[in-house]
């Protein structure tokens, strides 16, 4: 039995993730903004097997809670053996070409909220030297496009960021996950038209599992993302800005 | 986006809206009428609307007392899910359809029987409890005794009466996931009506038929017996599939073809043959076959499910047989079955006596044929499996579901006129 803390837990693919730890008999804490889907999720997941689901309400936006929040979680779960980071939200980039605001908003949801639950995280980890940290971040983030640059940048900012803590926390045993979603075809990719190339959550659910258990660096869900952004990545500056992606 | 049944026809071009939560549903109310659909797995209309509203992601467990057996879930929860959570913990599923890829608000909607629908009768008859959304926008429970008139109406009537939300179900007892089955061969029609009635206390019982057979050969069929094994393992593993990748050419089902896997098929099964068998393929055989409705072709096909009462003896269901045959239509997976009497839910398919169910390849041939066969099950006092329709008319709805008015009543009286409604209840000509 593991002890798992998941921090956006409301998100569909962190639902389905969730569903996957308590088929095996894990313990869970959840966290999400909306104690109603969190007492849904709760009995659900205690059915499908959690041998303890407890719920804690908090904006990830709210810094200053993160620390309270953690060391709730770690009393309740009696230590926390991996932490699953998978809030977010998909910004409209168009909107956001138009408001300050609303770009530093998305650029605070989906970037630096995680940064500073890493940061706090990171520290708690290393000293007691083992542990696992996973974080969604996505394919969005390995080159700016012009259909979605601020979302992109912040899931950027936390791939960057977690390359680097991951040779940090090397030394101290922790291993850092950092998840690159595709196309997945979740609630927050609703508007978008669905072809050969998306997932389901639960089979994404699937590879982020495998991804948690097995492995200590970038992993793309589905796998095939990763050939895909090298090619993107390849593309030279010249003709990439002329295209239209 | 084009949606459509298992039988792929008809085809409609649908808004379908998926809620992730219930309290999301009530939304869709006020916006015109729409019709609540699961997996797609009705074969015909019955889930085909301009507007639909999926339930798909509504997939979420209340509560599952494994001491006493009984199970709370959202409607958007599959068959197959369920099984795989209280298998291991001793308990099954009161009632199967053929498929497990149904959600339980498609299995309360249709009211689905199954194999042991002679000792257990529908899975309504099952279920305790419902809450469900009505067309004011009022969310109720509803149960056999708390607002009856909406659980009857409810169990079985196709959506028509609001969305179900949540259901509660009373599961059975088992102490293994493997089944005995048992396999008996008929070579006649009065032979396998007599085997029927000779296995009357076999908890499963269900046969498979050759439609194509005539003459003397008329009604040549296997017997399946089942019961669940006394004692072995508890386990649910989800086994292998294989996938029909495309749309395969419709002439390859034909009648030379059905006729050789037919005839093969009935001499490879060796009579008064007992074998344990795990659940799945004795319940599912079809789930794993993923996408099998391909294999009819782009055109689709028709899944025709009829019942004949008992009181009138054997002679109509030869006279059915006879038109089939003759027709050269039938397919491979043709089912006859025994039913118990009739439940109280007015639109509830199942009434004592014997059913049919069988696919036709969708065209202009299959579309008479079917309504020479609608004409001779109305002056037999049979009727027509709602969740498998596509053709029906209003005129033999109406003169075989005998509580289709009351039905009406009570849908007016909770407000689900003018809120819900599907392709085929505009067919059937229901408000």
């Amino acid at each position: 039995m593991k002890k798992i803390l998941i921090i956006g837990a409301s998100s569909s693919m962190a639902e389905h993730c969730a569903r996957l730890f308590a088929a095996r008999g894990d313990s869970l804490y959840l966290v999400a903004r909306n104690q109603e889907k969190l007492n849904s999720l709760q009995k659900d997941l205690s059915v499908r097997g959690a041998v303890k689901v407890s719920t804690y309400v908090m904006d990830a936006n709210d810094y200053k809670s993160h620390s309270k929040m953690l060391d709730n979680a770690e009393v309740t779960l009696d230590g926390i053996d991996t932490v699953l980071i998978a809030h977010g939200t998909l910004s409209n980039q168009k909107n956001c070409e138009q408001n300050v605001d609303l770009t530093m908003q998305e650029i605070n949801t989906n970037g630096l909220s995680a940064i500073a639950l890493l940061t706090d995280i990171a520290n708690r980890f290393e000293a007691r030297g083992k542990g696992t940290i996973a974080v969604i971040s996505s394919v969005a983030g390995d080159r700016g496009r012009s259909s979605n640059y601020v979302y992109g940048s912040a899931k950027a900012m936390v791939t960057t960021f977690t390359s680097g803590l991951r040779q940090r926390l090397y030394k101290s045993n922790v291993s850092v996950v950092t998840i690159m979603p595709g196309f997945v075809d979740t609630p927050m990719t609703a508007a978008f038209k669905k072809g050969p190339l998306w997932a389901t959550p639960s089979k994404a659910a699937k590879a982020i599992i495998k991804a948690i258990d097995k492995r200590n660096e970038e992993v793309y869900v589905p796998g095939f993302w990763g050939l895909v952004m090298l090619i993107v990545k390849l593309i030279p500056n010249g003709i990439f800005k002329k295209m239209n992606l | 986006m084009q949606i459509h049944g298992w039988g792929n026809y008809p085809t409609i071009d649908a808004e379908v809206t998926k809620p992730l939560y219930l309290y999301d549903c009530a939304r869709l109310i006020n916006g015109g009428p729409f019709i609540a659909r699961g997996m797609g797995r009705s074969y015909g209309d019955s889930a085909n609307a301009e507007r639909v509203l999926q339930t798909t992601q509504l997939d979420r467990y209340l509560d599952f007392d494994a001491n006493a057996g009984t199970l709370t879930c959202e409607a958007g929860v599959t068959l197959r899910e369920i099984l795989s959570i209280i298998t291991t913990k001793g308990w099954f599923l009161p009632v199967t359809p053929g498929t497990s890829f149904v959600t339980i608000g498609g299995a309360i909607a249709s009211d689905v029987h199954g194999k042991n629908h002679h000792i257990s009768g529908t899975f309504c008859e099952h279920v305790t409890e419902i809450t469900m959304l009505l067309g004011s926008g009022e969310l109720v429970t509803t149960s056999p005794i708390e607002k009856s008139d909406l659980f009857h109406t409810t169990c079985g009537g196709m959506g028509l009466t609001g969305v179900i939300l949540t259901a509660t179900i009373k599961l059975k007892a088992i102490k293994s996931t493997n089944i005995i089955q048992t396999t008996l061969k008929a070579d006649c029609l009065e032979n396998i009506y007599d085997q029927f009635e000779a296995h009357q206390s076999s908890t499963y019982s269900v046969a498979w038929i050759d439609c194509l057979a005539s003459g003397k050969r008329l009604g040549t069929s296997i017997l399946m017996l089942g019961e669940h094994a006394e004692d072995g393992i508890l386990e649910s593993r989800m086994g292998k599939t294989i996938t029909v990748p495309t749309y395969m050419p419709a002439q390859i089902l034909n009648p030379l073809t059905v006729r050789a896997f037919n005839k093969l098929y009935y001499t490879k099964v060796s009579h008064q043959k007992t074998s344990t068998v795990p659940y799945k393929p004795y319940f599912f055989p079809l789930d794993k076959i993923n996408d099998w409705n391909k294999l009819y072709g782009k055109n689709g096909f028709v899944q025709y499910q009829f019942v004949l009462p008992k009181a009138i003896g054997i002679g109509g269901m030869r006279e059915i047989l006879t038109k089939i045959a003759a027709s050269g239509a039938g397919s491979f997976l043709a089912v006859l079955k025994m039913f118990r009497a009739q439940n109280q839910n007015l639109l509830s398919f199942p009434l004592e006596g014997y059913t049919l169910a069988l696919d036709f390849k969708m065209n202009t041939e299959t579309v008479s044929l079917i309504k020479e066969l609608d004409a001779m099950i109305v002056d037999l006092g049979g009727r027509i499996y709602l969740t498998k329709d596509a053709l029906m008319s209003s005129q033999t709805f109406k003169a075989t579901y005998h509580q289709w008015q009351q039905f009406e009543m009570v849908r007016e009286k909770y407000k689900a006129v003018g809120h819900f409604s599907s392709a085929q209840s505009q067919r059937l000509g229901l408000l």
